[in-house]
C-alpha cells in the first residue's frame, strides 16, 4: 500500500459516512467488545439527557469521546473495505456487459455474457473480450490478461495441454478460440474475487473466532470486576463515612469499562482481516477463503515443481568438454554451426555460449551454402549440412542424444568422452554429442539453471520452520545435484501424481502442513489433497478448481508471499491485542486514584490512594477524561498499522516472539503511561475541566 | 529477620525439591502403573478392591465417561459426608455426644470436603464425631485429593497421547493413586507427626483443673492421622478449629516444618510427574521454576510488608494472631505456601498478617491456584493458563498455536478461558452479592478496607478451593453456607469439566513435529510470559478490589490507622 494513496481524500471520506452507518446496533453485536462500549456511550448519553436542561461538561465530554470510540473502531473498518472496494470496482470495469458469440449447432448468435451457462461455447476472435471463465477447446490465440493480472505482455492460449484456461474479462487480440464457459454468471474468478473483498468483514477465520472467544471473556471479566467495583466502592464510602456518590458515577464507571475492555483490537479486529485479504490481492492472488490464508501461515513443508519453479524453464549449454584431440574452440565452432537453425532455448543457448567463450559471430549461413537438419523425435539428433560451391554436402555437423551420436559414429565413440557424459549425468546435467562428418568432437554439457535469489529465499523458509520439497520428474541424479544447487531440503525425483498425492498424504500422517503449486492436470489430485494449493492462472481449469488460491501472475515463488501474508495476519491480530491488554495497567493507574484518591481521607487532605497517582494527573476528572481520550485516539493512531500489517522477518519462532513482545508488549505498557500524562496536561492546560 | 530464618527458608526449598523430584517419579509411575515393583507390592490390595467394585481396569473411558464417573463419584462422597453429620448422633464414636448438624451448614461442610476445599464453617472440635471426622473427612481428604490428580492425569494423557480420545479409566486413577501415593505417604507423615507431639486418640476430652481451679476440657481425638492427609493431600481442613495453630496439631517447629515440607510435596511433586508423563522435563522445569518465582516474590512482598509494618507500630513484630513457638517468618512462609497451594491449613490467623501480607495471600489465591495449587488441580489449572498463553504467542509469531505438537484450537481455547475465568467471576460477584446484602455484612468483624479484604478472602478461598479462612468472618450463616458451597462447586467443576474435556479433544489430534516455526514451550522466554500472563489476568481482574482492600489498609497502616 503506497503511502500517498493510503489517506486518499475519497476514500476518507466514504470511510466517514459509512462510520456513522455502521452505528447500527445490528452491525456493532458481531464485535462484542464495541457493542459493548456502544452501550455504555448509549447509557451515558441517555443520564445527560434524562437530567437536562442541567448538564456536566465533564459527562458531555465523557459521552463524546465514547461515540468517538466506536465511530473510529467504524471508521477503521471502512476504510479497509474502502481500500478493498477500490480494487474491487476496478476488477468490475472489466465485467462491463458485454455480448457473446454463443456457438449453438454450428450457429452464432450473440447474447449477453451474463446469460451464458456452464458448458455453453462461445467464439472469440481477435478484438473480442471473454465473455466468462472458461477453457479453449478448439485453436490457439494470445490473450490480453492485463486487466485481471495487470501485466501487459499478451498470453498464449491454446486448446489442450496445460494453457488452455481463459477467465472472463479478458481479450483476445490475434486469432479464433473456441471456448467453453466453465462457471455460472456469478461464480467466475473476478466475481469471486469481488465476493472475497467486499465480504472479507463476513466469513471469519477459525483463528478470528478463538480471539474474539478471548476478548469477549475479557470483557465479561472487566464486566464483573467494574460492576462489583460500584458495590465495593458503596461499601467502602459507608465504611469511611464518606459520599462517594460525586465521583462514582455512572460516566465514569462506564469510562473505566471502556478503558479496560479491549477496545483497541476489538475495533480493529475486522479491518486486520479485511487488510489481510487485501494485501494478498494486491499481489495478484485470488485466495478462494480466508481460512486458506490463515492456514497459509502454519505451511510446514512447501511442495515446488523444479521447472519454472526453482529453475529457470530451459536447459542452457554451460560447458563444453572436447574429445582428445580436439580444441575446445574448434568444439564450440561447430556445436554453434549445429545450432544455428535451433530455435529451441537449448540451442539458442549453444550459439551464445560459443559467443561469450569464444567470442565466435554466429555465421550468417544462406540457403544455398547450408541446409539445416531440424530435431526429430525419432532421430534425436539436429544440425546442419555445409554445401559446397556444387551444392553438393561437403560437412555434416549433428548435435543430439549420445545414443543417437554413437550410431551415427558407427561405434567410434572415444571412450574419454563416455565417463565424460557420466560426470555430467551425475552433476544433473544432460550431455549433448556433436559430431563432424563421423568423427566425435566433444560433448555440451546441458544443465538446468537455478533461479537467482531461491537459495536465499530457501534458505529464509528454512528459518520460518518451512520445509522445501523440489518435485520433478528428472531421474533421482539430476535431481539431488538441483536440489543441491537450489538448496532444497528434500526432493522428489521421477515424479508422478499418484507419488505426489502420495508423499503429500504422508506428510499430513505426521501431523505436517503441506502447501503445493502446481498447474497442469495431473497436479488436480496433489493440488486438492493439499492444504494450501496455489493454483498458476495459465494452468488448466481442472488444476484451478483443485486449487483454494489462485495465483494471477503465475509466478510459483509467490507462495513464499502468501505465507509471509498469512503470517503477518496472525502476528498483527496478536499484537495489537498484548498491546491492547498492556495498555489496561497505565489506565488502571489513571483511573483508579482518580475515583478512590479521596477515600478514608482524613480531614479533607489527599487519601491514602492518591499515591497510585504515580502520573500526577492534575485532577480526577481530567485523568478520567485524558483516559478514555487516549483509548479512543490509539485506534485511530492504529489504523495505519492494522492495514499494513505488522513486519514479518524471517526468523525462528521465539526470536519473533521476543521482538514482538518488546514492542508491543511493553511498548504497550509505557506508551499509555506518556499518552495519558500529555493528554492531561493539554486537557489542563485549555481548561477543558476543572 | 536474620540470617537464621533466610537459611531456613532456602532450607526449605532444598528439601521441598529434593524430595519432590523423586517423588514425581513415583507419582508418575503409579498413575500410568509402569513399575513393576510398585505393581508386586500394592497389586493384590488393588485387584481386590477392582475385584469388590466390580471395575475393569482394561476399559478406558473417553472424556465424557471419565467426566461422568467423576461426578458420579463425587456425589456419593457428597452424601456419605452429609449424612454422616446429620445422624452422627445416633452412629458410634462420638464420646463428646455431639449433636446434628444444620442442614445449611452440613451442605457446606459437605461440599467443601468432596471439592478439596475444606473450608470449615464450623469448629471440628465442638461439632463433629469422631466417627464423621475419621470416616467423613478424613475419607474425603483421600479422596478429593485423587479426584484432582486423576484429572490432572487425564489431562496429562490427553495432551501427550496419539490420536486417541480415550483418556484413562478414573476409577483405576484414583484406587492406584490413593493406594500407591497418599496411603503410604499420609502414614509415614502421620507417625512423623505422633513422634513430635500431635496427639492420635479415641478418648474422650480430656477435663484439667488450671491455676484457678477452674475445669478446663482439653479437645483431644485421632488428629495425626487426619492431619497428615490434611498436609499431604492440599486438604487444610483442621481437626481443631485453630487448624495448626493449634498445639497439639503443630506443637513444635519441628512439627511445622514437616507440615509445611507436607503441604507444598504432592504439588511441587505433580509438576516433575507431569514432566515424566509427557516426555518433555524442560517444559515441566519451566512450569515449576514459574511457580516458584510467582511464590518467591509473594513471599518477598508479604515478609517486606510484615517486617517493616513493625516499626510504624512500636518497632515489635507483629505477632498478634501468631504463635510464639514459629515466629514472623515461619507464620508468613506458611502463610503463603498454603494460600499458593490451595492447602488452607494455617498457623497463624490470616486476618492479623500485616495488610498487604494477607493482600498476597488473597491474591495467590485469587490467580486461580496454580502457583502449586492442589494436588493435580494445581496442574491442571496452570496448564489452562499454559494453553491461553500458547494461544497468545502463537498469534504473536504468526502461526496457530500448537502445545506439545498439538494444534490449539478454538475449542480448546473456548474451554481454558471458561476453566480460568469461572473461579474470578465467582469470587468477584460473591464478594459483590455480599457488600449488597445488609444481614452479611453483619458477619463482619472489622470495618473498612479490612472487612472488604474478609469478604474477598472468604469468596476467593471457596471459588479457589483452598479452604482457609481469614478469621474473623462468621461464616456460619445461611448465606455464606450454601453461597461459599456454591462458590466451591463452581470453583472446583467449572474447572474440572473442561479440563477433561480439552483432554478429549487434544488426545483425539495429530501430533506434528517440531520446526522452527513453532514456538518452544521449554524455553525461560516462555516462561516469563506464562508468569506475566498469569499475573496480568490475575492483576487486571481483581487490581480495583485489592485496591480497595489491602492496598488501601496498608497505605492506611502506614500513616498509622489500623483495622
Amino acid at each position: 500500500m503506497k503511502d500517498k494513496n493510503f489517506w486518499n481524500k475519497d476514500l476518507v471520506s466514504t470511510a466517514v459516512l459509512e462510520s456513522f452507518i455502521k452505528l447500527n446496533p445490528k452491525t456493532q453485536f458481531r464485535k462484542p467488545v464495541m457493542f459493548v462500549t456502544l452501550v455504555g456511550a448509549a447509557m451515558v448519553t441517555a443520564g445527560i439527557i434524562q437530567k437536562l436542561p442541567h448538564y456536566s461538561g465533564f459527562e458531555f465530554q465523557i459521552a463524546l469521546w465514547l461515540w468517538f470510540t466506536v465511530l473510529f473502531a467504524n471508521f477503521a473498518e471502512a476504510m479497509a473495505e474502502g481500500h478493498g472496494k477500490a480494487r474491487a470496482e476496478s476488477l468490475r470495469k472489466s465485467k462491463v456487459e458485454i455480448l457473446a458469440r454463443l456457438l449453438e449447432n454450428g450457429k452464432e448468435t450473440k447474447v449477453p455474457a451474463s446469460q451464458l451457462r456452464k458448458g455453453d461455447t462461445v467464439v472469440c476472435e481477435a478484438g473480442d473480450p471473454i465473455p466468462g471463465d472458461g477453457e479453449v477447446i478448439e485453436g490457439i490465440a494470445s490473450v490480453d490478461e492485463s486487466a485481471i493480472t495487470g501485466e501487459s505482455a499478451p498470453v498464449i492460449r491454446e486448446s489442450g495441454g496445460d494453457r488452455s484456461a481463459v477467465t472472463g474479462g479478458t481479450k483476445v487480440i490475434s486469432d479464433r478460440i473456441v471456448v467453453r464457459i466453465s462457471a455460472d454468471p456469478g461464480q467466475s474468478f473476478v466475481d469471486r474475487m469481488i465476493a472475497l473483498i467486499e465480504n472479507a468483514s463476513r466469513q471469519k477465520t477459525p483463528n478470528e473466532i478463538a480471539l474474539n472467544l478471548v476478548l469477549s471473556a475479557l470483557t465479561i471479566v472487566f464486566l464483573l470486576a467494574v460492576g462489583s467495583l460500584k458495590l465495593f466502592a458503596d461499601y467502602s464510602a459507608t465504611a469511611g463515612g464518606q459520599d462517594l456518590s460525586a465521583i462514582v458515577t455512572v460516566p465514569v464507571l462506564v469510562s473505566l469499562l471502556v478503558c479496560l475492555i479491549p477496545t483497541t483490537i476489538g475495533g480493529l479486529l475486522s479491518a486486520i482481516g479485511i487488510a489481510g485479504m487485501d494485501r494478498l490481492v494486491q499481489r495478484n492472488v485470488i485466495a478462494k477463503s480466508g481460512r486458506a490464508v490463515e492456514a497459509a501461515g502454519d505451511i510446514d513443508v512447501l511442495m515446488l515443481d523444479k521447472t519454472g519453479t526453482i529453475t529457470l524453464g530451459n536447459r542452457m549449454a554451460s560447458a563444453f568438454v572436447p574429445a582428445l584431440g580436439v580444441t575446445e574452440q574448434e568444439l564450440a565452432e561447430a556445436a554453434q554451426l549445429a545450432s544455428l537453425a535451433d530455435e529451441t532455448p537449448e540451442g539458442r543457448s549453444i550459439v551464445v555460449l560459443a559467443k561469450t567463450k569464444f567470442q565466435l559471430r554466429a555465421k550468417e549461413l544462406h540457403p544455398h551454402e547450408a541446409r539445416f537438419i531440424p530435431f526429430s523425435a525419432s532421430t534425436q539428433f539436429s544440425g546442419v549440412e555445409l554445401l559446397d560451391t556444387e551444392r553438393k554436402p561437403a560437412r555434416k555437423i549433428l548435435k543430439g542424444a549420445i545414443a543417437a551420436i554413437k550410431v551415427e559414429c558407427g561405434g567410434k565413440f572415444p571412450s574419454e568422452l563416455d565417463k565424460a557424459q557420466a560426470g555430467i549425468s551425475n552433476q544433473g546435467g544432460t550431455p549433448l554429442a556433436v559430431i563432424d562428418n563421423g568423427r566425435v568432437l566433444g560433448l555440451i554439457h546441458l544443465k538446468d539453471i537455478v533461479k537467482g535469489g531461491i537459495k536465499e529465499r530457501f534458505s529464509q523458509l528454512r528459518k520460518m520452520g518451512i520445509k522445501t520439497v523440489m518435485i520433478t520428474g528428472d531421474n533421482p541424479l539430476t535431481a539431488a545435484a538441483i536440489a543441491a544447487e537450489a538448496g532444497v531440503d528434500d526432493f522428489m525425483a521421477q515424479a508422478t501424481p499418484e507419488s505426489k498425492l502420495a508423499r503429500i498424504r504422508l506428510e499430513q500422517a505426521s501431523g505436517r502442513l503441506v502447501a503445493m503449486t502446481g498447474d497442469g492436470t495431473n497436479d488436480a489430485p496433489a493440488l486438492a489433497q493439499a492444504d494450501v494449493a496455489v493454483t498458476m492462472n495459465t494452468g488448466t481449469q481442472a488444476a484451478r478448481e483443485a486449487g483454494n488460491m489462485v495465483d494471477l501472475d503465475s509466478n510459483p515463488t509467490k507462495l513464499i508471499e502468501i505465507v509471509e501474508t498469512g503470517k503477518q495476519l496472525l502476528m498483527t491480530r496478536g499484537s495489537l491485542t498484548t498491546f491492547s491488554i498492556a495498555n489496561d495497567i497505565a489506565k488502571y493507574f489513571a483511573i483508579i486514584p482518580a475515583v478512590f484518591g479521596a477515600l478514608y481521607a482524613v480531614n479533607g487532605g489527599a487519601g491514602p490512594l492518591s499515591v497510585l497517582n504515580v502520573m500526577r494527573l492534575h485532577s480526577p476528572q481530567s485523568a478520567i477524561l485524558s483516559a478514555i481520550i487516549f483509548n479512543a485516539l490509539i485506534i485511530v493512531a492504529l489504523i495505519p498499522l492494522a492495514l499494513r500489517g505488522v513486519k514479518y522477518i524471517a526468523v525462528d519462532a521465539q526470536t519473533l516472539l521476543r521482538r514482538n513482545m518488546f514492542i508491543y508488549g511493553l511498548g504497550g505498557i509505557v506508551v499509555p503511561f506518556i499518552g495519558i500524562k500529555l493528554l492531561d496536561m493539554l486537557i489542563s492546560a485549555v481548561g477543558l475541566v476543572g | 529477620m536474620n540470617k537464621f530464618e533466610v537459611s531456613q527458608i532456602i532450607f526449605y526449598i532444598t528439601t521441598l525439591v529434593f524430595l519432590a523430584r523423586p517423588l514425581g517419579s513415583y507419582v508418575a509411575d503409579a498413575l500410568e502403573a509402569k513399575s513393576v515393583a510398585q505393581g508386586r507390592i500394592f497389586g493384590p490390595i488393588e485387584n481386590l478392591i477392582y475385584r469388590l467394585c466390580g471395575i475393569n481396569t482394561g476399559e478406558q473411558m473417553n472424556w465424557k465417561g471419565y467426566a461422568g464417573a467423576l461426578l458420579a463419584f463425587n456425589v456419593l462422597g457428597f452424601l456419605a459426608v452429609f449424612l454422616l453429620q446429620l445422624f452422627q448422633r445416633y452412629l458410634p464414636l462420638n464420646p463428646n455426644g455431639s449433636g446434628p448438624i444444620e442442614w445449611a451448614l452440613a451442605f457446606n461442610t459437605a461440599v467443601s470436603f468432596m471439592t478439596n476445599t475444606n473450608w470449615q464453617s464450623y469448629a471440628g472440635e465442638t461439632t463433629l464425631s469422631y466417627l464423621t471426622q475419621m470416616l467423613g473427612l478424613t475419607v474425603q481428604n483421600f479422596l478429593s485429593a485423587a479426584t484432582g490428580v486423576a484429572v490432572f492425569a487425564a489431562l496429562a494423557r490427553g495432551l501427550s497421547g496419539k490420536q486417541t480420545s480415550n483418556i484413562g479409566n478414573f476409577w483405576a486413577d484414583i484406587t492406584r493413586f490413593t493406594i500407591r501415593v497418599l496411603l503410604p505417604l499420609s502414614l509415614f507423615v502421620a507417625l512423623l507427626l505422633l513422634g513430635s507431639g500431635v496427639v492420635q486418640t479415641f478418648k474422650p476430652n480430656a477435663v484439667v483443673k488450671t491455676l484457678e481451679g477452674a475445669g478446663q476440657a482439653i479437645p483431644l481425638g485421632p488428629a495425626a492421622s487426619q492431619i497428615a492427609i490434611k498436609q499431604i493431600g492440599t486438604n487444610g481442613g483442621g481437626f481443631f478449629n485453630a487448624n495448626s495453630a493449634h498445639p497439639l496439631e503443630n506443637p513444635t517447629p519441628l512439627s511445622n516444618f514437616i507440615e509445611m515440607l507436607s503441604l507444598l510435596l504432592l504439588p511441587v511433586a505433580c509438576v516433575f510427574a507431569y514432566g515424566r508423563m509427557t516426555g518433555n522435563k524442560r517444559h515441566a522445569h519451566i512450569l515449576l521454576l514459574v511457580m516458584f518465582t510467582i511464590w518467591a516474590v509473594g513471599l518477598g512482598l508479604a515478609l517486606y510488608s510484615e517486617y517493616s509494618a513493625s516499626s510504624t507500630i512500636g518497632g515489635s513484630a507483629l505477632m498478634e494472631g501468631k504463635e510464639t513457638r514459629f515466629g514472623v517468618t515461619n507464620s508468613v512462609l506458611w502463610a503463603v505456601s498454603t494460600t499458593a497451594a490451595s492447602n488452607g491449613s494455617v498457623n497463624a490467623m490470616h486476618s492479623s498478617l500485616s495488610p498487604i501480607a494477607g493482600g498476597v495471600a488473597i491474591f495467590n489465591i485469587m490467580l486461580g491456584e496454580v502457583i502449586f495449587g492442589g494436588v493435580g488441580a494445581g496442574m491442571y489449572g496452570m496448564l489452562l493458563f499454559v494453553l491461553l498463553t500458547v494461544f497468545l504467542c502463537g498469534l504473536m509469531v504468526g502461526r496457530t498455536p500448537e502445545y506439545l505438537g498439538k494444534k490449539v484450537e478454538k475449542r480448546e481455547i473456548q474451554m481454558a478461558i471458561l476453566g480460568i475465568l469461572a473461579p474470578s467471576a465467582v469470587i468477584l460477584v460473591g464478594a459483590a452479592l455480599t457488600c449488597a446484602v445488609t444481614s452479611a455484612l453483619s458477619s463482619l468483624s472489622a470495618k473498612g478496607p479490612h472487612g472488604l479484604s474478609e469478604i474477598l478472602y472468604a469468596w476467593s478461598s471457596a471459588s479457589g478451593n483452598n479452604g482457609s479462612a481469614f478469621a474473623g468472618l462468621n461464616a456460619n450463616t445461611a448465606f455464606y453456607n450454601i453461597g461459599l458451597a456454591i462458590a466451591m462447586l463452581i470453583g472446583r467443576f467449572a474447572v474440572i469439566i473442561p479440563c477433561l474435556a480439552i483432554a478429549g479433544s487434544m488426545g483425539g489430534k495429530l501430533p506434528c513435529p517440531l520446526s522452527a516455526g513453532t514456538l518452544p514451550t521449554d524455553t525461560p522466554t516462555f516462561g516469563v510470559l506464562l508468569a506475566a500472563v498469569i499475573v496480568v489476568v490475575g492483576g487486571l481482574t481483581f487490581f480495583p478490589s485489592l485496591a480497595l482492600g489491602a492496598i488501601v489498609e496498608q497505605l492506611l497502616m502506614l500513616k498509622g490507622a489500623a483495622f
